[in-house]
């Protein structure tokens, strides 16, 4: 009996599988890592809404739309369908959400902004799906029509002048949902706030962040940030969501297994129309509709998507990323400076990684673009505001440019499916 | 295609492939070819019946008042104007749909390209007959430079120029606003419209009045007739030549047609991509001087925006030829004039939006839908032909 051990080379699958174990604890640490960069920045700055509760909140409250349409974006593109349209769908959501809620109270806004979302999803898996059309064509069309609609029924729902407070271009006042705070910790007591006013270095920086997140929080954010993981369950962890997702990887393959490609893929746009409507909501809910609101927040939950590689938690982090960014340059203009101190750090650990890794070029470009950041903090009181505006923006474009051949979408992503053809 | 990878999927046919009808005449497919249109002029009228029927007014009374409306000298010429941006944007973007790219990114090209040719413009005193040329050169370079960043992106990082474009088109917005504050303002006494100073006279655009009284026709008064309808059709006429009459043209089309084949043939479809990205930003660079050279000489906050994106309807209604699109182009700016009057019978004007809209959505169905039909007769007639078993 021999009992040599056969030693088997390391296969692609247990790279991979070694690389998802060791993924908690890479973000774990990335975390951190952030919150002392964060700490040091709001220190070395005195910008202290670089992490105040205020700032926190307010970047909840602003990724909220941004992420429902990603995961819009999400659930179509895994079936296979692009989702130009969720800017449209957004805007639907947006006028029949402020439109019911005003009338009927702000839980049938709620319902009525899903519905109006879902009927855009049922349009573009009309025109996709069952008549083929390419993709992007479609989704174009639909964000001019979604405009248009909302901007034709405003005229009539309002133009009079008959209802109080409303305008041409824009909805009354709707009520809001009722808000929940975390007890003892950010509410009554406030453990946080007073932790938080302490301005200790990382302890405090913590406390106003943890704040920001749990008091004051309305319904609707509480049901967009569950409906994270529950598409990752949904998607990942049910026989219903890896149909879907064969559907967008290989149709023939599972036409040939037996799922019903069309079925799927009508059930994953008009979820995504639905997500996208629900996120329109989340923005007019005790608040108004005014015309040109969702400033093309659609198009960056697309980009959110891809951030996020096609995966939900990364598209999450996508949405609290660009949220953030919005929540300091209508919060406090003067943080964004701040920023820039921080974008200057975060290269200095990017050089050192690349350093490590005897990636002496890049390390040397990282800290040179990061020594250029530094002087631009140095030498500016302020950035103007119309160059923050783009930075979700700034940052897609050079994530896919640095990134995407490490990007992986869906496999069968936008290609139209002929059932019996041979794409 | 996805949105990443650079080469869309082959078999994909790009959007609005024109002229796919085979060399010899074929009554059937004339048929269909006739069939497409008319199926959704009717889906549309029946879309926008219902939502006018919505708003509480006859659909009737509103055609038969935008029609009299619509047709009236004033109008007719307001149209022509207001159809030349338009034709300029369609343009703009069928040159990539040709070659199966999607340029979303016109919006911003054109918005940037303004800014920086109203600023140059400004900035120099030129004669006559080099001042235009100089704001047009500048313009149309802006323009594809711009678009060019999504060209190099595709080409060597295998960016989607989809996703490319539309991030483009903010950075366009932000950036043309932030140099417009902060470089080109000219400070005006008591006015807080923020523009940049105004053109010379150099280089304003002649109109085109004497000619139309020439031809016996009298505007009336307070509306002229631009004369870059000119230049309109002079680059539509190019756009012709360029992608049917030269070689370059012919590779652009097949490279749309079926990347891998004109690859085979020795097309350098990455010289190609860049080539059409850069001539449709150029062309998008114009989509903004008909207003800046013709009516406000000067770039401001309040320029008109949105007409890049009306331009990827354009271009989906005109399906890629240069008559077609000047039709589309000539169609949306009659809609959006023939409604500006609906106020008054208490009909909302933004109906003209849903128009287009719909118009836009249900061509590219029918073309479709009438594609596939064409398709399968022709695959049972080739069946036919070549299987003796089958019963005709």
């Amino acid at each position: 009996v021999t009992d040599t051990v056969i030693e088997r080379p390391e296969s692609n699958t247990d790279r991979r599988r070694r690389a998802l174990a060791a993924r908690p604890r890479t973000v774990a640490l990335g975390a951190i890592g952030l919150l002392v960069l964060l700490s040091l920045v709001r220190v070395i700055s005195g910008a202290e809404d670089i992490t105040s509760s205020g700032t926190a909140s307010a970047a909840l409250r602003l990724a909220v739309p941004i992420g429902l349409a990603g995961l819009g974006g999400l659930w179509a593109e895994r079936a296979g369908i692009v989702n130009i349209g969720l800017e449209g769908m957004l805007i639907l959501g947006t006028w029949f959400g402020a439109w019911a809620a005003f009338f009927y109270g702000p839980w049938i806004g709620v319902m009525a902004a899903v519905a109006a979302g879902a009927l855009g999803g049922l349009l573009h898996a009309l025109a996709t799906v069952t008549f083929g059309v390419d993709h992007v064509v479609s989704g174009v069309a639909i964000n001019l029509l979604g405009g248009g609609i909302a901007r034709y029924l405003s005229s009539i729902a309002y133009g009079d002048g008959q209802v109080p407070g409303a305008g041409q271009t824009q909805s009354p006042n709707t009520q809001p949902l009722p808000k929940v705070s975390l007890p003892v910790l950010s509410d009554g007591p406030d453990l946080l706030g007073r932790l938080e006013r302490q301005r200790w270095f990382l302890l405090s920086d913590v406390a106003g962040i943890l704040k920001g997140l749990t008091a004051g929080v309305s319904l609707l954010t509480l049901l967009a940030v569950l409906l994270v993981p529950l598409t990752w369950f949904v998607l990942w962890r049910t026989a219903f969501g890896l149909r879907l997702r064969s559907v967008g990887e290989n149709p023939v393959a599972a036409d040939s297994l037996g799922v019903a490609v069309y079925r799927m893929k009508y059930a994953a746009v008009v979820m995504s129309g639905a997500l996208a409507g629900l996120g329109g909501a989340s923005l007019v809910i005790g608040s108004i509709y005014r015309e040109g609101q969702t400033g093309g927040r659609g198009f960056i939950g697309l980009a959110a998507v891809i951030f996020g590689n096609w995966r939900p938690g990364g598209l999450a982090a996508g949405a609290g990323l660009f949220g953030y960014a919005d929540a300091i340059q209508l919060r406090a203009g003067s943080a964004v400076r701040g920023l820039l101190l921080l974008v200057a750090l975060l290269l200095v650990v990017v050089a050192i990684r690349q350093a490590l890794r005897r990636r002496i070029g890049l390390a040397v470009a990282a800290l040179l673009i990061g020594a250029a950041f530094a002087l631009w903090y140095m030498t500016v009181d302020s950035v103007p505001s119309q160059l923050v505006g783009f930075t979700p923006h700034l940052v897609t474009l050079l994530v896919l440019a640095v990134a995407s051949q490490r990007l992986r979408p869906p496999a069968a992503d936008g290609i139209p499916y002929r059932r019996g053809q041979q794409t | 295609m996805s949105l990443l990878t650079a080469e869309r999927a082959e078999p994909v046919p790009p959007p609005p492939p024109a002229g796919r009808s085979g060399p010899r005449f074929d009554a059937r497919r004339l048929l269909l070819a006739v069939v497409a249109p008319l199926l959704a002029a009717v889906v549309a009228l029946a879309v926008a019946s219902i939502a006018l029927l919505v708003s509480g007014s006859n659909p009737l009374t509103v055609y038969a008042r935008m029609l009299t409306e619509g047709t009236t000298l004033r109008s007719l010429l307001i149209t022509v104007n207001n159809a030349v941006p338009l034709y300029l944007s369609g343009l703009a973007v069928a040159i990539g749909f040709r070659m199966g790219l999607f340029n979303i990114g016109v919006e911003g090209q054109y918005q940037l390209a303004a800014l920086m040719a109203a600023a140059a413009g400004a900035a120099v005193s030129l004669p006559l007959w080099l001042h235009i040329p100089f704001i047009i050169v500048v313009a149309c370079s802006v323009g594809a430079s711009w678009a060019g960043v999504a060209a190099v992106l595709k080409v060597t990082r295998g960016v989607s120029e989809v996703i490319s474009t539309i991030m483009l088109n903010v950075i366009a917005g932000g950036v043309a606003a932030y140099l417009l504050v902060t470089q080109f303002q000219e400070e005006v006494e008591g006015s807080n419209n923020t523009k940049t100073a105004p053109l010379d006279e150099t280089a304003r655009f002649p109109i085109l009045d004497p000619g139309l009284r020439m031809l016996g026709i009298e505007p009336p008064q307070g509306t002229r007739l631009g004369g870059f309808v000119i230049v309109a059709l002079v680059v539509g006429v190019g756009y012709w030549l360029l992608l049917s009459r030269s070689r370059f043209g012919f590779e652009l089309r097949a490279t749309g047609l079926s990347p891998s084949a004109a690859v085979a043939s020795g097309v350098d479809a990455k010289r190609m991509t860049i080539a059409a990205m850069l001539l449709s930003g150029a062309l998008a660079g114009l989509v903004g001087l008909p207003q800046l050279l013709g009516t406000s000489f000067a770039y401001g906050l309040d320029f008109t925006s949105g007409l890049g994106f009306t331009g990827i309807g354009v271009a989906l209604l005109g399906r890629g030829s240069p008559v077609g699109i000047g039709l589309a182009a000539l169609l949306f700016a009659f809609l959006e004039r023939s409604s500006a009057t609906l106020q008054r019978i208490d009909v909302p004007t933004e109906i003209y939006v849903i128009m287009q809209g719909s118009i836009v959505l249900s061509v590219v169905v029918a073309y479709e839908a009438v594609r596939r039909i064409g398709v399968a007769q022709a695959e049972r007639a080739v069946r036919r032909a070549t299987d003796p078993g089958v019963a005709a």
